[in-house]
């Protein structure tokens, strides 16, 4: 990973022409087709879809977990390694993209402290003084508004929104160019979701990462995200600022998409209606 | 008389710090949709369960909980059964969870004619024809001889809202009915609630997080904290001008949507977290995330459950908080804007 400062012209994160297809015996499935975007220092990405859409299959390819059949990923002008070998490139990897998870029950180590898994990632990432590791845990642990309490705490003594927010904490020590949340919040508590939501609006204003956040709830993403990208059936529907999205929504997909937020005066019956119309979309795939 | 009556029902495990059901009250009618919406450990799960008599084992448990006239807390076993295979049927969050994974859907769905009520293979199989009908599943016939694991989560959650049919309930509890679902399938099996529910008269209880859905769906709601019954009003009141400060909170907390151009206003969430079953609080339970609360004064005994205006409120100082219109619901400005999407 090069180390010398970004561009501003030159976007954080680069994705062209991705592709990943599985093969479930004789047939195969397009999980993600042609996916192209980019998210500058600072900015916040939304991917939005429902199940099949293709949006974990994308956050999976970003964080190395999926290798792409085609297409390119770029992190700060850099192609993210196809293979990775050695300690050295799965550090550079790791500082490259960090991820949080949607289960906040099951992405920390239970056997440890809080405090000791973030103590653990600084030190695996070259901060060798102890009482320099101890003071950057602090600071990292507070900035998602944790205390020292919850720093000594097995991850179970834990809520759920404390535990995301360690998640959270957790993957900044690495000091990702990227920060893929993929639906970190949709397993909250709304309450405790809002605090959450704003801790993320917090950190693109403090630290200049970009955000790729995939969720399912347009209300979210309009909240964390200035861009989003709609996704069904692992083609883009539409991609624009988030704002034009929501009010002018091009594709019929994301009309339905709207529509299907419950409020007062909902209809679910033209919802439903609407989604069988676009059903034709479904079979022959979307255009 | 109420379809579903809850009065001052209590529900006590050992060790626990505070009850997880502190003197509920809520009824339900017939032909009428209600909210019952809470965070984790609020103990709206356990309401819904003890609709079915369903109470935690080795729980202390106080009140009433009637179904269409009969009492479930000490029921006997064969009124219990009555109640669960006539009256009341319930919907689970987990379609996968509440079904034998090796076992046809058409097994599934004429187990309890055939063997609750002796129907034969022919007559069942074809009142599961028409129930699969009703709930909108394209090829009914074809399901029957299906395994669950053909079908997707939201044809699934038709199957079981099916089954829950067969019993022909006048009742029908909703525990979290569409949380697993993607929003789109959430408003289709919505949909296909409301419409049986207007067929049949039917009055539904609905068990929610979501406070939207709930005044998209509900003509009813009871916002429901820590064991209590905080607010209850019609949902458009609820909506209009929410009188507890959990219940704005709550509100407040849900990004709006749609809102002006520009940048959206900072969320305005509750701070802390929803109490567990560890602690309790001798006062208010919500005192401690409370913004309004006053020392002294909201920490000495629980609110009663009183009449506000339109609403019935469990706070301390909603009669000052009401006084003052818009105090509480500042916090839910944002959700209150009117909505400019339509649908």
């Amino acid at each position: 990973m090069t180390t010398d400062p970004t561009p501003a012209a030159r976007p954080l994160l680069q994705v062209s022409g991705l592709r990943k297809t599985y093969r479930t015996g004789a047939a195969e499935v397009v999980a993600v087709d042609d996916l192209s975007f980019s998210v500058r220092a600072g900015g916040a990405l939304g991917i939005v879809g429902e199940s099949g859409s293709g949006k974990t299959t994308t956050a999976r390819m970003l964080i190395g977990l999926e290798r792409p059949d085609a297409g390119r990923i770029l992190v700060q002008g850099e192609p993210l390694a196809a293979t990775v070998r050695g300690k050295e490139a799965r550090l550079a990897r790791a500082k490259a993209v960090q991820i949080v998870f949607q289960d906040p029950y099951l992405s920390l180590d239970a056997r440890i402290s809080i405090g000791a898994t973030i103590d653990g990632v600084l030190r695996l990432h070259g901060l060798h003084d102890r009482a320099a590791r101890t003071a950057r845990a602090r600071e990292l642990l507070a900035q998602v508004g944790l205390g020292d309490r919850e720093a000594a705490a097995l991850p179970r003594r834990l809520s759920g929104g404390q535990r995301q927010r360690a998640a959270i904490a957790r993957a900044l020590a690495v000091e990702p160019a990227v920060l893929v949340l993929d639906e970190a919040v949709s397993a909250l508590d709304v309450s405790v979701q809002a605090q959450v939501l704003n801790l993320l609006s917090d950190i693109r204003r403090d630290t200049g990462i970009g955000l790729v956040f995939v969720s399912h709830d347009l209300a979210v993403v309009r909240y964390v995200c200035d861009e989003a990208l709609v996704l069904y059936r692992g083609r883009t529907m539409e991609h624009r600022p988030v704002a034009d999205l929501l009010t002018a929504p091009g594709h019929p997909y994301t009309r339905l998409l709207l529509a299907s937020v419950p409020r007062p005066g909902w209809d679910p019956d033209s919802i439903s209606r609407r989604r069988r119309e676009l059903d034709p979309l479904k079979r022959h795939g979307p255009g | 008389m109420a379809l579903l009556e809850y009065e001052s029902l209590s529900i006590a495990l050992p060790g626990m710090a505070r009850p997880v059901l502190d003197g509920i009250s809520l009824s339900v009618f017939a032909g009428e949709v209600v909210a019952l919406v809470g965070e984790s450990g609020s103990g709206k799960s356990v309401t819904a369960r003890a609709a079915l008599g369903l109470f935690p084992a080795g729980a202390g448990i106080d009140g009433r909980v009637r179904v269409d006239g009969t009492d479930l807390v000490g029921a006997d076993a064969a009124s219990l059964r009555a109640v669960r295979t006539t009256k009341a049927s319930m919907i689970f969050q987990d379609p996968r969870a509440g079904i034998n994974p090796v076992r046809r859907i058409g097994d599934f769905l004429t187990e309890s004619l055939r063997l609750g009520r002796g129907w034969s293979k022919d007559r069942a199989n074809a009142r599961a024809v028409e129930l699969l009908t009703a709930v909108g599943l394209p090829d009914p016939a074809r399901h029957l001889n299906q395994y669950p694991h053909e079908l997707s989560g939201g044809m699934l959650q038709r199957v079981m809202i099916a089954a829950a049919l067969t019993a022909e309930p006048r009742l029908l509890l909703c525990d979290e009915p569409t949380t697993a679902l993607d929003v789109s399938t959430q408003a289709e099996i919505m949909a296909i609630l409301g419409k049986l529910q207007r067929e049949h008269g039917l009055g539904l209880l609905l068990i929610t997080h979501d406070i939207e859905l709930a005044a998209a769906a509900c003509d009813r709601i009871y916002v429901m904290y820590a064991g209590r019954i905080v607010e209850t009003a019609t949902t458009a009141e609820l909506f209009a001008a929410p009188r507890h400060p959990y219940t704005a909170g709550l509100l407040g907390s849900s990004p709006p949507l749609s809102a002006p151009d520009g940048p959206v206003a900072r969320l305005t969430p509750i701070p802390g977290a929803p109490m567990g079953l560890l602690d309790s609080a001798p006062g208010c339970s919500f005192a401690s995330r409370c913004r309004f609360a006053r020392p002294g004064h909201c920490d000495q005994s629980p609110p009663p459950l009183e009449r506000q205006g339109p609403a019935l409120v469990a706070c301390h100082r909603a009669h000052e908080l009401t006084a003052t219109p818009g105090a509480v619901a500042v916090a839910a400005a944002g959700s209150l804007s009117p909505s400019k999407e339509d649908s």
